[in-house]
Order: C-alpha cells, then sequence, then structure tokens
C-alpha cells in the first residue's frame, strides 16, 4: 500500500519553543486517522505546516510521492491537499451555494470566467444541490451564511472541501463549538465521506474519535507520544500522563 | 430538484429585471439632466467621466476590498493617453482616443496593481498615495509629451462616426458619454455576476479561505486592477474628448481621494451605489460650492459625517437593504 501522504521529520519553533518536534507519519488512501493531544500540543500548527499556510524550519511533506516541501499553499491544495478550519472560515455575505459553487469552479479551472452565472450552469448547479443535499444543506441554498446555525456553517465547511474533491482530507476539530446535541449530522457527513479518501482529523470528543479513527496519533508539546489502534490509546501510560500533566496545568492556572 | 429550479429561474428574472430597472433609471436620468440643465451638459458629462472613475474604484475596493487613494493615477493615465495621440500623433477619431484611454488606463492599473497589492491595510494606503505623487510628479517632469502644469492642450476630436460633431454646447460629448456609461455599466454587470466576480467578492472578505480553496487571490486582483484600469481609462478618455484639455490635477491625490469619498457616500460593492455617490456629491458640489462657497467643503464633511454613521452602507446600499427588507415582509 503506497502512501498518499508523507510527513517526514517535521520541525517548528515559535521563538525557540518547538511547536512541532520531528514529527513522522505516513498516511494511505481510504486511512481514518484521528489526531488528538492536549490543547496547544501543535496540532493546528501541524496543520498548518503541512498545507503550507506556515513554513517549516526543516523537514519535509510529501503528496503521493512528490516532495511539496517548497510548493505553495495553492500548490498543495491544487495537488489533493485540502483543510478545513478549526473556526470556520466561511463568506458571511454569501450563499452556501456560491460557497459550493465557488470550490467546484475552482476545482475545474473555471473560477476565472469573467461572464456567465453559476446559477445557470446545469453541471455546477446539480453538483452543488446534490453535494448539499448529502449534507442536508439544500433548504438553505440561497441563504446567506451570516443567517445559518453554526453546525450548519461547520457542515458547509465540510462541503467546500468536498467539492474540491480532495485525496488528502485534514479536518481540524470539524465539531468545535457545535453543542453535542447537534453534532450527529456531523458525524454522520464523516461517516459518509468518500471512500478512497485519507482523511486525518483532529478532534477532542473522545467519543467521536472511537467511533470514526481506526487509527489515533496523539500529539503532546510536539511530538508524537502515540500512533496506534484507538483501543490501545487509553491504556498508554504515556498519553495518559499527558493528559494528566496538561489538567494538571490547567487547574494550576485556574 | 423542480422547487429548486423554479427558485433558481425566479432569482434569475428578477436580477434581469433589475438590469433593465437599473439601465432604464440612468436612460432617464440622462434625458432628466438634458432637460433640465441643457444649458450645462459640460457639468453632466463631467460627472460621468468621474462616475467612471468612480466605477473603476469600486471594482478594486468595494468588491475587493483594496485600500487606495491614488485611484486617479488610473484615470489620469486614461486622459493623459487619449489627449496625446490626439494632440502629438494627429489621431483624432474620438473612437480610437477612447481606445487609447482604455490601454493607458489598463497599463496604469498593471503597473499599480502590482505595486499596491504586495502590502495590506495602512502600508497598501501608503503604497497608493505614493503612487500618484510619482505619476503626478512624472506627468509635470515630461512636459514635452504633458504640456507639464500647463497641461495638454492641441486636442482636437473628429466628428463621432464621421457624422456628429463635437459641438461648443457639449451634445454630442454628453450623448456620447450617457453612451459609454451604458456600455461599461453592463459589461460590470456581468463581470461582478461571474464567476471571477463571485472570487473577487470572496477575496474580500477572507483571502486565506480563498489560498485555501486553491484560488490565488494575487492573481485575481492584478486582474481586476487591470480591468479597473480600462474603465477608468474610458472616464479619462470622456474627459479629454469632451473638454479638449488635460490637466495635472486629472492625476491628483485630490481626485482620488474625492473619487473614495463619493463611493463611500453611495455605497461600495454595487455599481448603483458608485454612480448614486457620483452624482449626490457632484451635483452638491455644484450647487452649494455656488450658493455658499465658504461652507461647502463643511457641508460635504457634515453629510459624510452622517452616512458613515447612519447610513454606513452609503446612500443605495441603505436604501436598496430597506426596499429588500420590506420585499422579504412581504407574503
Ligand atoms: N503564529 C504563532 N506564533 C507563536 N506561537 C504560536 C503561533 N501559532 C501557535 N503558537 C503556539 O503554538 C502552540 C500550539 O498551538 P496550536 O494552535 O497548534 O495548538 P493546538 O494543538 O491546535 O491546540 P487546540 O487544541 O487548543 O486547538 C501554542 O502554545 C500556541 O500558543
Ligand atoms: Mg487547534
Amino acid at each position: 500500500m503506497s502512501a498518499v501522504f508523507e510527513v517526514l521529520n517535521l520541525k517548528k519553533a515559535f521563538s525557540g519553543l518547538a511547536v512541532t518536534n520531528d514529527v513522522t507519519l505516513s498516511m494511505a488512501t481510504g486511512d481514518r486517522v484521528a489526531l488528538i493531544g492536549p490543547n496547544g500540543a501543535g496540532k493546528t500548527t501541524f496543520v498548518n505546516l503541512v498545507t503550507g499556510n506556515l513554513r517549516p524550519d526543516s523537514g519535509d511533506v510529501r503528496l503521493n510521492g512528490e516532495t511539496v516541501t517548497k510548493v505553495d499553499a495553492i500548490g498543495r491544495v491544487r495537488r489533493g491537499l485540502v483543510r478545513s478550519f478549526q473556526v470556520t472560515r466561511l463568506f458571511q455575505e454569501m450563499t452556501p451555494a456560491e460557497h459550493v459553487a465557488l470550490a467546484i469552479l475552482q476545482r475545474d479551472g473555471r473560477a476565472g470566467a469573467m461572464y456567465g452565472n453559476f446559477l445557470s450552469m446545469p453541471d455546477v448547479m446539480d453538483e452543488t444541490a446534490a453535494l448539499l443535499g448529502t449534507l442536508g444543506l439544500v433548504h438553505l441554498l440561497h441563504r446567506k451564511v451570516s443567517e445559518i446555525a453554526y453546525g450548519q456553517q461547520r457542515l458547509l465547511e465540510i462541503a467546500v472541501a468536498l467539492a474540491l474533491k480532495p485525496r488528502v482530507l485534514l479536518l481540524d476539530e470539524p465539531a468545535a463549538g457545535v453543542p453535542q446535541s447537534d453534532t450527529g449530522r456531523i458525524e454522520q457527513a464523516l461517516a459518509e465521506l468518500p471512500a478512497d479518501l485519507a482523511v486525518l482529523m483532529i478532534e477532542h470528543d473522545m467519543d467521536l474519535v472511537f467511533r470514526f479513527a481506526r487509527r489515533v496519533i496523539v500529539l503532546a508539546a510536539g511530538t508524537i507520544i502515540f500512533d496506534g489502534l484507538p483501543a490501545d490509546v487509553t491504556k498508554n501510560a504515556a498519553v495518559r500522563e499527558a493528559y494528566l500533566g496538561s489538567y494538571a496545568n490547567a487547574s494550576h492556572a485556574a | 430538484m423542480t422547487e429548486e429550479t423554479v427558485a433558481v429561474t425566479a432569482r434569475q428574472s428578477r436580477s434581469i429585471g433589475r438590469d433593465l430597472l437599473g439601465i432604464g433609471a440612468i436612460i432617464s436620468a440622462a434625458a432628466i439632466g438634458y432637460l433640465l440643465f441643457p444649458d450645462n451638459l459640460a457639468l453632466l458629462t463631467r460627472i460621468i467621466a468621474i462616475a467612471l472613475l468612480v466605477l473603476s474604484l469600486d471594482l478594486v475596493t468595494g468588491y475587493c476590498g483594496v485600500a487606495t487613494l491614488g485611484h486617479a493615477a488610473l484615470f489620469g493615465s486614461g486622459a493623459y493617453a487619449a489627449g496625446i495621440i490626439s494632440a502629438h500623433y494627429g489621431i483624432a477619431d474620438p473612437i480610437l482616443m477612447t481606445l487609447a484611454g482604455i490601454v493607458g488606463g489598463a497599463a496604469a492599473g498593471l503597473v499599480c496593481g502590482v505595486i499596491i497589492l504586495r502590502a495590506h491595510g495602512l502600508p497598501q494606503l501608503v503604497l497608493s498615495i505614493a503612487l500618484i505623487y510619482l505619476f503626478h510628479e512624472f506627468a509635470n517632469k515630461a512636459s514635452s509629451w504633458t504640456g507639464g502644469s500647463d497641461g495638454l492642450s492641441g486636442i482636437s476630436t473628429d466628428p463621432l462616426l464621421g457624422m456628429f460633431e463635437f459641438d461648443l454646447w457639449g451634445q454630442t460629448a454628453y450623448f456620447f458619454g450617457v453612451a459609454l456609461l451604458l456600455a461599461v455599466l453592463m459589461l460590470l454587470r456581468v463581470l461582478v455576476r461571474s464567476p471571477f466576480g463571485m472570487l473577487c467578492r470572496g477575496i474580500k472578505e477572507d483571502p486565506l479561505r480563498i489560498i485555501a480553496m486553491g484560488a490565488s487571490p494575487k492573481t485575481a486582483l492584478i486582474k481586476m486592477y487591470v480591468i479597473s484600469g480600462a474603465v477608468a481609462g474610458v472616464g479619462g478618455a470622456l474627459n479629454a474628448i469632451s473638454t479638449q484639455v488635460v490637466g495635472l490635477d486629472s492625476l491628483s491625490f485630490t481626485l482620488s481621494a474625492e473619487s473614495l469619498v463619493m463611493l463611500v457616500l453611495g455605497g461600495g460593492g454595487s455599481l448603483f451605489g458608485a454612480l448614486t455617490g457620483t452624482v449626490v456629491f457632484m451635483l452638491f458640489e455644484d450647487y452649494v460650492s455656488a450658493a455658499n462657497p465658504f461652507h461647502w467643503l463643511t457641508m460635504v464633511g457634515v453629510l459624510l459625517i452622517a452616512v458613515v454613521l447612519f447610513a454606513p452602507k452609503g446612500l443605495y446600499g441603505t436604501a436598496a437593504g430597506f426596499v429588500a427588507c420590506r420585499r422579504e415582509k412581504r407574503p
């Protein structure tokens, strides 16, 4: 099984403090990986580094065997590496239909077209409606994002990522900020992700992690301290230590 | 699915209806202007030229969120390009002069875009101010081409389409201006609704999000700057054709700042907002400065503060929002 996504000895320090400390991992088609770790462990920073939003101090990122460390963020998206954001980044003045249509047009190299309107492009509209339909958003097609609920915005964030037809999808806390009672739709969307997609999901909710992941990676202080089966993670001494340590710190701070 | 198609068709026919309404409104406004000010068509033509500048500014500022106080560089470059081919090369056909204005404006747009887009926020604003001073100074120094501070004179124009002389009363220039404005406006309506227009609105809200979708904000913005330059260039050329002089004031910081004031007044991010702002500002300037030259700037200041505080979307934006709100409430 060949790797679609590889990270080799990735390092990043902010003013001397190592936030990503020699991280190496590899993922294959169809993988469902959960990346967990205490607050401030460096999970989001890791995503920023591999997507090219941040420049690593050293190390390499490979997509489908190609080293993309020197490729900019746009080039990596075009090679199939797509992310979502921990705090949704959506266009408040635009509609879900516009978001998804823009992603589809961009994917197909048509986002620069200076005439026509996606509303009158049947292929784009059909794909948009179908994708938003599977996420239960079709009734909100033409609402402004600022008018829809946060849980629905989270789903839209996933829809935009999927519209780009990625090969590797990095989801940064896809259910963050959504009340527990409303995470069902998001979880269903996660369960229905295309089977050939390699997915890495950052998540704090352990129930969600156990239902989604077939492999769990634990990051603490920028270092991978566990990489294995979900069933083994809670038994691992280093992991318990890391989480206990962070809780101890948190209660000190409080 | 059918319900949705119906909704989409309804949306489209509504937007086409709005287009027709807009075109009708402009033609009526042009006719009313013609009937009300038959002796002052020069003012009306100048309003159209400045409206093209403000529309052009709207493209980069209103639609894309670029901060600039140097946009007259694009307008002035178009004006000088049109004026120079007539005064120095004897090319006096108004259509060719307009094309020269488009090319000159677009070239200036490319130069300004490449430089201004290297920075964001306050540094971006400072770069734009530096650019307008450089353009101004360049035109001032290249006086053998531009006439320097005396202005470029000796511009002559052939009859439009070989038929309509540019008369002393400015009738031909006025109708030519109205035709140019309508043509530009229709093209821009298509542009702002296109995928590219949608991309630009996205860039304005969150460029990082656009990057995460695999598109380059920089490339899109530079394209928009060139288009914006072409539009401003049409305005500049119209000004050169109708007044037969081009002065350094067309490349000034003052004109740049005033065009931004007009855009804010009418409401950025909407083509009709740009038009409304220009017409209100210029008519207001004309009336108030004639009636009370001492207090004209005070009154503009008060008007602007009132708009920014109480109608932050501008005169047109606020009115349009109000109408949309009432329509929502109707069953
Ligand atoms: N641009 C930056 N400059 C300096 N320090 C940063 C920067 N970005 C992140 N950090 C620091 O790096 C550490 C890791 O942050 P990061 O956001 O990656 O954590 P995380 O694991 O995603 O946490 P959370 O679970 O809260 O989202 C934190 O201590 C943070 O303060
Ligand atoms: Mg994070």
